[in-house]
């Protein structure tokens, strides 16, 4: 008996071990092949993206580079930087006092923050209120708003511009209050998507409560939309901060943003020096920067949120 | 609530936005699709020819027209398959097990942030210089191929990142015990990407397809600052502004540069309207 059992016993650890050690070897193998491979896309991500950032490296080495040492189509933005081509902050000193880079900043700041602000409040209040109350007119205001979304600017650009001449608004105030109309479309149209997603008998409650329809909207509704503000807030900053020809068109020739003095680094005013145009292109790149990263998390959602829905 | 109540409240909620919408764009569209019927120099005096400003565009007396829309069509069907397959493979790769992939994703989405001018002149600086050391006998300085793919890098190099985030969404959103269903069975990692990953991204494939298409087709910032107004390399919205702001020999251009902006539109449109029946058969078919 006790034989039997043994060699059952026996051929029971051998048949747990057989069917254990392949098992084991190829999970560890398959484990070594994920590792590597890992390693291997790791490996080549890092050289993609230093790829990603050399020409921001080239650009902001290059701005401290003594105006000889860039010279145009010599090849000679990839020489590394030395101690007789070093020119310290001249560029970025000379150059914002040239193009007017200062200003430049303060305008953007100006126009993008105002618009913006102005944009998300005034458009949720009209999406909230052409979601809740359907009639006839508010029907048709709706799909203006949708319509608008699939006309290009260059249809616009010419008549627009015309318009904005005739009705005196050549100037930063005018330029928000047209950023606040063609920005509408896709702004209302988001905004109610989301506004059909709150339910209705918090309004509601709040109504029978005895709010008007200017508390509700503040203490009920604007608080649940928060975070679908913050998302339009993000990318219409990514449209208006970036913006060429709107302003361009609308603002008078010495009010400039910051895509406007850019541009006027290369020789539209008569200034054409690389070493400035390098450093002004680091001044522009530098508050986007820190705007994305303090607030990348925020930045990417709105991304992928905005993506499905427009 | 009650409609009137509501009516007394429509001045607040609605006029503002009404406002500047008309001005920014109901009265400029109405004018803009009026005008492109019309020789004018300034608005005031614009004198109604029919289509002649239609007729104008395409016919041979202005060549640049047909040339640019060609040249952008050619542009954005090689940008978006590039940009696409870029995109889907960084997605790929980031959404498996690799260390720092959070970084990687910033450094790759980072370019959307920068705006079309700045970029542009980013990159028209390093590549004068790259192609005049290294590949001057194949482009040679300032050509057509050169302005052409010039462009084409830095859309890659810019939209990819952008595609990149909503194809990880979408790979993120296909349900964990599909995969590991497949992997028990055996398939390998290019059976489970074809089979089970391409089919259920289908829906972030349409998206990033129809979002660079428009992006693409409608580039004027980019390639204002790399290229600068030449009709070797213009895209559409560029030869638009050429048209109106440029041209001044023409008497018709004004209403030429508007005629054109109304094809634009409608090509613009018609885009979007296969976008939305094509997403919306996907939604039912699901």
């Amino acid at each position: 008996m006790s034989e039997e059992i043994k060699k059952e016993e026996g051929y029971i650890d051998r048949s747990q071990i057989q069917t254990k050690e392949p098992g084991n070897s190829s999970m560890a193998s398959a484990k070594l092949k994920s590792q590597i491979s890992g390693w291997i896309t790791f490996i080549v991500m890092t050289v993609l993206s230093l790829a990603w950032l050399t020409p921001i490296f080239l650009i902001v080495m290059n701005s401290f580079k003594k105006k000889l040492a860039i010279r145009e189509g010599k090849g000679m933005a990839f020489d590394l930087l030395t101690k007789e081509t070093f020119t310290g902050w001249s560029n970025y000193t000379e150059g914002a006092a040239k193009v007017g880079m200062l200003s430049a900043i303060k305008n953007s700041a100006i126009i993008t923050v105002v618009a913006v602000l102005v944009l998300v409040l005034l458009t949720s209040m009209t999406a909230w209120y052409i979601t809740r109350n359907k009639t006839k007119v508010t029907k048709v205001i709706y799909y203006l708003f949708v319509f608008s979304m699939v006309v290009p600017f260059q249809m616009v650009m010419y008549t627009m511009s015309n318009l904005a001449n005739e009705l005196h608004m050549a100037s930063v105030p005018g330029l928000i209050v047209l950023y606040v109309g063609f920005g509408a479309g896709m702004c209302v149209f988001m905004f109610s998507g989301f506004v059909k997603a709150i339910p209705y008998d918090v309004e509601e409650a709040a109504m029978i409560d005895g709010c008007n329809p200017i508390q509700t909207f503040f203490k009920v509704v604007l608080p649940m939309l928060k975070p679908t503000c913050i998302t339009i807030a993000i990318l219409e900053t990514m449209w208006i901060w970036n913006d060429y020809l709107l302003p361009k068109l609308i603002l008078p020739t010495e009010v400039k943003t910051i895509p406007i003095a850019i541009d006027a680094c290369t020789g539209s005013y008569g200034v054409k020096n690389l070493g400035w145009l390098m450093a002004m292109l680091v001044i522009a790149i530098v508050p986007i920067i820190i705007f994305y990263l303090s607030c990348q998390k925020y930045i990417i959602k709105g991304v992928a949120a905005g993506a499905v829905k427009g | 609530m009650n409609k009137k109540t509501y009516r007394k409240y429509f001045p607040l909620f609605v006029l503002p936005t009404l406002i500047s919408f008309t001005i920014a764009f109901i009265i400029p569209f109405i004018m803009g699709i009026y005008l492109s019927f019309c020789q004018f120099n300034t608005v005031k005096d614009a004198k109604w020819v029919g289509f002649t400003n239609y007729i104008k565009i395409f016919s041979s007396e202005d060549a640049t027209f047909l040339t640019t829309l060609l040249r952008t069509t050619k542009f954005t069907i090689i940008g978006v398959i590039i940009i696409n397959v870029g995109a889907f493979l960084l997605a790929y790769f980031l959404t498996k097990k690799v260390p720092g992939t959070n970084i990687f994703r910033t450094i790759f989405f980072m370019p959307n942030l920068i705006g079309g001018i700045v970029l542009g002149y980013i990159w028209k600086e390093i590549m004068d210089t790259f192609c005049q050391k290294y590949f001057h006998h194949v482009f040679g300085y300032g050509g057509a191929n050169y302005g052409f793919w010039g462009l084409i890098i830095v859309m890659s190099w810019q939209l990819m990142g952008y595609m990149m985030i909503i194809y990880i969404a979408g790979i993120q959103n296909i349900p964990e015990d599909v995969m590991e269903a497949a992997r028990i069975d055996g398939a390998t990692s290019f059976q489970i990407l074809r089979k089970i990953t391409l089919p259920l991204v289908m829906p972030s494939i349409t998206i990033c397809l129809f979002l660079s298409i428009s992006n693409m087709f409608k580039l004027y910032d980019q390639n204002y600052a790399l290229n600068g107004f030449s009709s070797k390399t213009n895209l559409v919205a560029m030869d638009i502004f050429d048209t109106f702001y440029n041209h001044q020999v023409n008497p018709y251009s004004e209403g030429m540069g508007q005629a054109k902006a109304v094809i634009f539109f409608i090509l613009v449109a018609l885009i979007t309207f296969v976008q939305l029946s094509v997403t919306r058969k996907k939604e039912v078919e699901q």
